[in-house]
């Protein structure tokens, strides 16, 4: 097998300095009956050239050729080669969690320039080293609430994506959170007066999702102020932080949960992407997940530790503020590296642009006969629409001219039953967006 | 002392600035089409949310200067590609390249978790596969691809089997721990709404049976085993743990972070464990990248099945495959669009670059971790002394005497050539060296390590002070961490 570096003679060789006549000797603490007898019934073993061969040939049975107006949580944008030439730099790639900081300081170096990114986007004063994804950072920053404040109501944006609320019920469900929702006004934000008269003082977090699920952004002043009137922290989420670059910075959060996926890794199916908890340095203590810190050594000169660590599970153990190890470490470098390239003017013309070609799908899409924008409020890069047919109609139409149309809100909102949500970057070109603002308006155009 | 030093190594490329301190207005490393609709107003479009001024302070630098930052970043990591990493408890082997090209392909890394299933057989494929495949290994009976590491599946784990006792009429109040458990079985157990009940190892690391049978009682939803343990060491009474908990409607739930013991050999759901993970950025392959992504996937028994996360992967009658969101009982979601696809691609091209030749994997590891023990035995203290499998745990008691601790010879092991063993852990050694040296050690690569660990063995007796101020070699020294921790610089500032 061409990953094992051992000979026959080689593996002898060790056996007898063991002192065993075979390697069924060192499995002797096992019970007999107990070993399997058989090889397991496994595919393989493939060559290389078979290993690629198998996932060229799933990679065909996707969705290749089709182009897509899909977001609500996952977005395409551009990567350079670069990012994937550096992170796969056997340094960085075959490295583990940093914690003999010597031999690691470019792992916590980068680390460190990740955080003061995620700062600088965020408007925040100190961010976390990565947490899973978005979904579990705005969980993860609601136990983080409910341990700030000591309360344990949570309030939360009906517009928040439908799968982040998913994964905070499965949490808080045994927590002793309770969980309830906040209606949107007909501008597609977040009911501030609803929420007034839902807010008291057993409320531990506001959590709303700016730009919202419906693509529309939310004026977090006025939610930040209703929040700290009644002692609740103000959670963000974020699940396009390219909306970052052109949209003012959540400063009002006392937590922001981000969702990375657009700093630089692509759609993948779901995931790996990055989460990142950033919130007030007074919170500090009280975050989930790894931080370096900067530090000097025992010769004066600057370096980088994990610090914090008397928060985490392998020093705390059930009293841990959270049982995450495992982050997202190398994701967390992708974006660093994707923003470093991208850099202040590069990223401020990426999201602009994702503006300009969302701004000119909407007008195209305006014009035919009973397409109608649904929320008047500002948007990035997706808004929503509502078309005179079903969604799944309209999408089931532009299939057949290889365009995969937008997300169908039906599902996961009953009462917008012909609303679809739209997204459009900077990699989608003005001849993809008039092809399938032509599709929908031929699939309008067919016979019921 | 160099002559003692057979590998070079490195951490000493130059100095290197953070990236924002080359940062000249400016200066860019990307470009993008130009425009190809009518540029928007953005002081229109966004109003009074228009970040008109930008991000501040946002680094401005080209594109060599990108590759050459993190180029000269890399070089002061240790890594597997560099040499030995015999981190124990975190199977540190090799992570072929070929995954990285497979996970991306065009057609697997583009792929959206919302486009039509129909678009997505080849994804779901993947998922299928590995699916199978990780159930043969384990012999369980379902699983679920969707915890993003191992200790969202620890919490997995512990939401099925609250789900499975809550559904017989009582979820139950405590979940075991033995005392040389990983740290994030206790936390996991917190967020699952269980109090955590520690027990005592024996002294041969084992389970203390009869401690078991008095702690075990109707108020018990599970035990957390790992095994092999943290010391290494198979439990051998597995079978009989998992009757005593079973005897009382208990259930066995084992942490499989070492499951490179065991691949090919025996199987979790044979001895009678009931939910389990596993780590597929340990057993299988997957890149640790500096300390995730991971993915933590969950195997069980029939019983558990119903609750699986939402949503399951079924096979429809046309033989396409399909998502199942359509569970009553299922435990919900516990993260966004499915598991981390990307890792789970990387553990099944290691799946079909072995096949059943898995087996010789585990072998190689368990080979491995005996040759170490056996020449170092004796040079260092051996607390516990039945049979090691994957990874052997020695003690500082030896060189105690000499003042050097477990640190200190970890450190003393860069100066080597080594990426340092895990020290401190498991907390029922105290002053622990945990070797586990996977099957990706050559011969000759385990000799380096012997004679390495035997000559710092000799430098404690006769120049201890050598090994206390180690490392000698890297490019900066041991790190101020109480000062970082007193008072903590998590960001750049101008």
């Amino acid at each position: 097998m061409r990953y094992l570096p051992k000979s026959p003679a080689e593996r002898q060789q060790m056996l007898t300095a063991i002192g065993v006549k075979s390697v069924e000797e060192l499995f002797t603490s096992i019970p007999e009956r107990y070993r399997l007898k058989q090889p397991l019934h496994l595919p393989g073993p493939m060559s290389e050239a078979e290993v690629i061969g198998y996932f060229q040939e799933r990679a065909a049975e996707n969705s290749a050729g089709y182009t897509s107006f899909l977001g609500a949580g996952v977005y395409s944008h551009l990567r350079s080669v670069v990012t994937d030439a550096l992170l796969q730099r056997g340094e960085f790639l075959t490295s583990y969690t940093p914690y003999q900081a010597e031999i690691t300081q470019g792992t916590l170096q980068a680390i460190f320039e990740f955080q003061t990114l995620m700062c600088q986007l965020t408007g925040q004063e100190v961010a976390n080293a990565s947490m899973y994804d978005g979904s579990t950072a705005t969980t993860e920053a609601v136990l983080m609430a409910e341990r700030v404040t000591g309360r344990s109501r949570v309030l939360v944006a009906r517009s928040l994506h439908p799968e982040y609320r998913d994964v905070l019920r499965t949490y808080a469900k045994n927590s002793g959170l309770t969980v309830e929702e906040i209606h949107y006004t007909a501008s597609g934000t977040l009911d501030v007066a609803a929420l007034k008269s839902s807010l008291r003082d057993d409320v531990c977090a506001v959590v709303v999702q700016s730009p919202n699920f419906f693509g529309a952004i939310e004026n977090l002043g006025t939610v930040a102020e209703a929040a700290h009137a009644a002692g609740a922290l103000l959670v963000v989420a974020v699940t396009e932080a390219l909306s970052l670059a052109v949209v003012k910075a959540p400063a009002e959060a006392d937590i922001v949960a981000l969702e990375g996926q657009s700093l630089g890794l692509p759609p993948s199916y779901g995931g790996p992407f990055v989460g990142v908890i950033a919130s007030r340095e007074k919170f500090v203590r009280q975050m989930p997940g790894r931080l370096a810190g900067q530090t000097t050594d025992q010769d004066g000169r600057r370096g980088f530790v994990l610090t914090l660590a008397t928060r985490e599970q392998h020093i705390r153990r059930e009293k841990a503020t959270s049982n995450i190890c495992t982050n997202q470490a190398l994701c967390a470098l992708a974006a660093t590296i994707h923003l470093s390239l991208l850099g202040k003017e590069g990223i401020r013309e990426m999201a602009e642009q994702n503006v300009a070609k969302a701004r000119f799908a909407l007008n195209e899409l305006e014009k035919i006969p009973g397409v109608n924008r649904t929320f008047p409020a500002p948007f990035f890069n997706e808004f929503t629409v509502e078309f005179p047919r079903s969604v799944k109609m309209v999408n089931a139409e532009l299939l057949k001219s290889r365009i995969i149309g937008p997300y169908v809100l039906g599902p996961a909102y009953p009462e917008l039953t012909k609303h679809a949500l739209v997204c459009v970057t900077e990699t989608t070109t003005r001849a993809q967006i008039e092809h399938f603002v032509a599709g929908v308006r031929a699939a309008l155009d067919q016979p019921l | 002392m160099n002559d003692r030093i057979k590998k070079a190594t490195r951490h000493t490329n130059q100095n290197e600035g953070l990236i924002f301190e080359k940062s000249s207005p400016g200066k860019r490393a990307f470009d993008l089409a130009a425009l190809d609709v009518p540029p928007a107003n953005m002081g229109k479009e966004l109003g009074e949310f228009h970040r008109a001024n930008g991000i501040q302070d946002f680094p401005e630098v080209s594109e060599i200067e990108v590759i050459r930052h993190f180029t000269r970043l890399s070089t002061w990591n240790y890594a597997i590609d560099l040499g030995m990493y015999p981190l124990g408890s975190c199977t540190m082997k090799y992570n072929p390249r070929v995954n990285e090209h497979v996970a991306r392909l065009a057609g697997i890394a583009t792929e959206h978790p919302y486009q039509p299933q129909h678009l997505s057989q080849g994804c779901l494929k993947v998922l299928s596969l590995l699916e199978k495949c990780l159930l043969e290994i384990t012999g369980m009976d379902a699983i679920t691809l969707q915890p993003a590491a191992g200790a969202q599946g620890e919490l997995v784990g512990l939401l099925l089997i609250r789900a499975y006792h809550q559904k017989n009429g009582n979820p139950r109040k405590k979940v075991l721990i033995p005392d040389s458990a990983h740290g994030t079985n206790p936390a996991t157990a917190v967020i699952a709404g269980y109090e955590v009940e520690n027990i005592k190892s024996n002294a041969d690391g084992q389970v203390d049976i009869a401690t078991l049978r008095e702690k075990v009682t109707e108020d018990v939803a599970a035990l957390m085993l790992t095994n092999p343990s943290t010391l290494g060491i198979f439990e051998q009474q597995i079978p009989e743990i998992a009757g005593i908990l079973h005897a009382k409607g208990a259930l066995l739930y084992m942490d499989g972070a070492n499951m490179n013991a065991l691949a090919g050999i025996t199987r979790p759901g044979d001895l009678g464990v009931d939910v389990m993970h596993l780590n597929l950025h340990k057993t299988f392959s997957t890149p640790h990248g500096g300390g995730g992504p991971g993915a933590g996937p969950v195997a069980m028994k029939k019983a558990l099945e119903p609750f699986l996360p939402l949503p399951v992967l079924a096979q429809k009658a046309d033989g396409t495959l399909a998502l199942d969101f359509n569970r009553k009982d299922s435990i919900g979601k516990v993260k966004a669009f499915g598991g981390n696809f990307g890792v789970l691609v990387r553990a099944l091209a290691y799946i079909l670059a072995y096949g059943p030749g898995v087996r010789q994997a585990t072998e190689d590891a368990v080979t491995n971790a005996n040759y170490i023990r056996k020449q170092l035995e004796g040079v260092f203290d051996l607390p516990y002394t039945r049979p090691s499998m994957h990874e052997v745990v020695f003690s500082d008691a030896i060189q105690k005497k000499h003042g050097v601790n477990t640190m200190d010879i970890a450190k003393r092991l860069i100066d080597y050539g080594f990426h340092p063993y895990t020290t401190a852990f498991p907390l029922i050694v105290p002053g622990a060296l945990m070797i586990e040296p996977t099957e990706s050690e050559s011969k000759e690569e385990c000799d380096f390590f012997v004679d390495a660990m035997k000559s710092i063995a000799e430098e404690a007796e006769q120049t201890p002070e050598i090994v206390k101020t180690a490392p000698h070699t890297t490019r900066i020294r041991r790190l101020d961490e109480v000062a970082a921790a007193r008072k903590p610089i998590l960001r750049w500032k101008p």
